[in-house]
């Protein structure tokens, strides 16, 4: 009897399982609270069909997002990969004359720029070159919205910003070829946009800054 | 007793090979393919993937591409699937894109350009829902300014002389020219 029941048990409807998690899994898992994109968003609030680049890679539920929420023209110019195709063949030297000509935008034709947190991974003669670009390519009273560390250590991974919504992000990580991550003091950052203003600044709970910059 | 042919009698289509239709090889469809078709709730016409065009391709039916095609594709008013094994190098104007092969060159889509999983996109996209899977591949520009915007969109870009007329549909060519 107990062995009859147990095959019905076992030959029975089985339980359901969990749904597979959507593409990116629970929205609201790891997300945290982000000031510095909403204000980013504010910024450009008012503008009609702005013109965005993304230096990240491309993730599509952002790409959804802009289109949705921005009704946008956005250039997807994942820098990301750029350097790690440069850091694999040992080039890293070649990588700020690379950066000062990669951008193929217009002077003043760029509404926004979304940088995430990849200044943390150049080196500062990248850096620089890449930031004079971006200050090249922003339209007056366009922003820059970057995220940067406050320590310095060696990472074999890079990171995905997924937005939730306007005022919370997500991140995910992905390895990447090794690389030392650099910390940029905010006297630094002001320097290497000169030409920007700071517009806000915060401090997260994961000691990671979130800088607005506008052009005057 | 058991009329062993009326099994395989034709049900009013006619399957069997004529000359004029070349013997195509029946692949096993390709399962996003089938996800498609499914999805778009009706039949559409295939272009398998032993065909390979090279010109203008235009349409008034949805169509489902597997093979290679350079030039250009007009579907205007019709949806456009780019199947797993499709090779596009080509301008492509539709209603709705989706792609699951790859694709160089630029696309404007009327609705939306949904990019699967393994789909993979060189060049410009102007449509006003985009959608690009995990696992997708775009190098690009993506223009989702809504009409009215896009219309009086004056904005000169480094980008502009290639990106494709993103003109609303008007003329539907009669037939798929192969």
């Amino acid at each position: 009897m107990a062995r009859g029941l147990a095959d019905l048990l076992r030959l029975g409807p089985r339980r359901a399982e969990a749904p597979p998690a959507a593409a990116g899994g629970d929205p609201d898992a790891g997300a945290f609270h982000s000031k510095g994109f909403a204000r980013f968003l504010t910024a450009l609030s008012g503008r009609e069909a702005p013109v965005i680049v993304d230096l990240g890679p491309v993730v599509g539920s952002n790409v959804t997002f802009y289109g949705e929420r921005l009704g946008c023209k956005l250039f997807v110019e994942d820098l990301f990969t750029d350097l790690e195709r440069f850091a694999k063949s040992e080039r890293l030297e070649e990588l700020p004359e690379h950066l000062s000509t990669r951008l193929t935008h217009a002077d003043g034709s760029v509404d926004a720029i979304l940088c995430w947190d990849l200044f943390d991974y150049l080196p500062r003669s990248a850096a620089h070159a890449l930031a004079r670009a971006l200050v090249r390519v922003l339209k007056p009273g366009g922003a820059l919205f970057g995220l940067f560390g406050t320590l310095s250590l060696e990472t074999a991974h890079q990171t995905r910003f997924i937005i939730v919504d306007d005022g919370r992000l997500r991140h995910r990580t992905y390895p990447s070829a090794p690389s030392r991550r650099q910390v940029f003091q905010n006297r630094d950052i002001q320097k290497m946009f000169d030409g920007l203003t700071v517009s806000d600044s915060f401090l997260l709970k994961t000691n990671t800054r979130e800088i607005l910059l506008r052009k005057p | 007793m058991w009329k062993r042919d009326e099994a395989v009698k034709p049900t009013g289509v006619d399957t069997t090979p004529t000359s004029a239709q070349p013997p195509v090889p029946a692949p096993r469809p390709a399962p996003g393919r089938e996800e498609a078709r499914t999805a778009l709730g009706r039949d559409t016409v295939n272009i398998g993937k032993s065909v390979v065009i090279k010109g203008e391709l235009n349409g008034s039916e949805d169509l489902t591409i597997e093979g290679q095609v350079e030039g250009k594709i007009e579907l205007r008013q019709h949806a456009l699937t780019i199947g797993p094994n499709g090779k596009i190098k080509a301008q492509i104007f539709a209603k709705s894109v989706i792609v699951l092969g790859e694709v160089h060159g630029n696309v404007t889509a009327t609705e939306k350009v949904d990019i699967r999983d393994n789909g993979s996109v060189d060049g410009d996209i102007a449509a006003p829902r985009v959608a690009i899977a995990e696992g997708a591949h775009f190098r690009g520009s993506i223009d989702m300014q809504r009409a009215g915007a896009r219309a009086g969109d004056g904005r000169a870009d480094a980008k502009s002389e290639s990106k494709p007329d993103a003109k609303p549909a008007a003329a539907v060519a009669p037939a798929v020219q192969h």
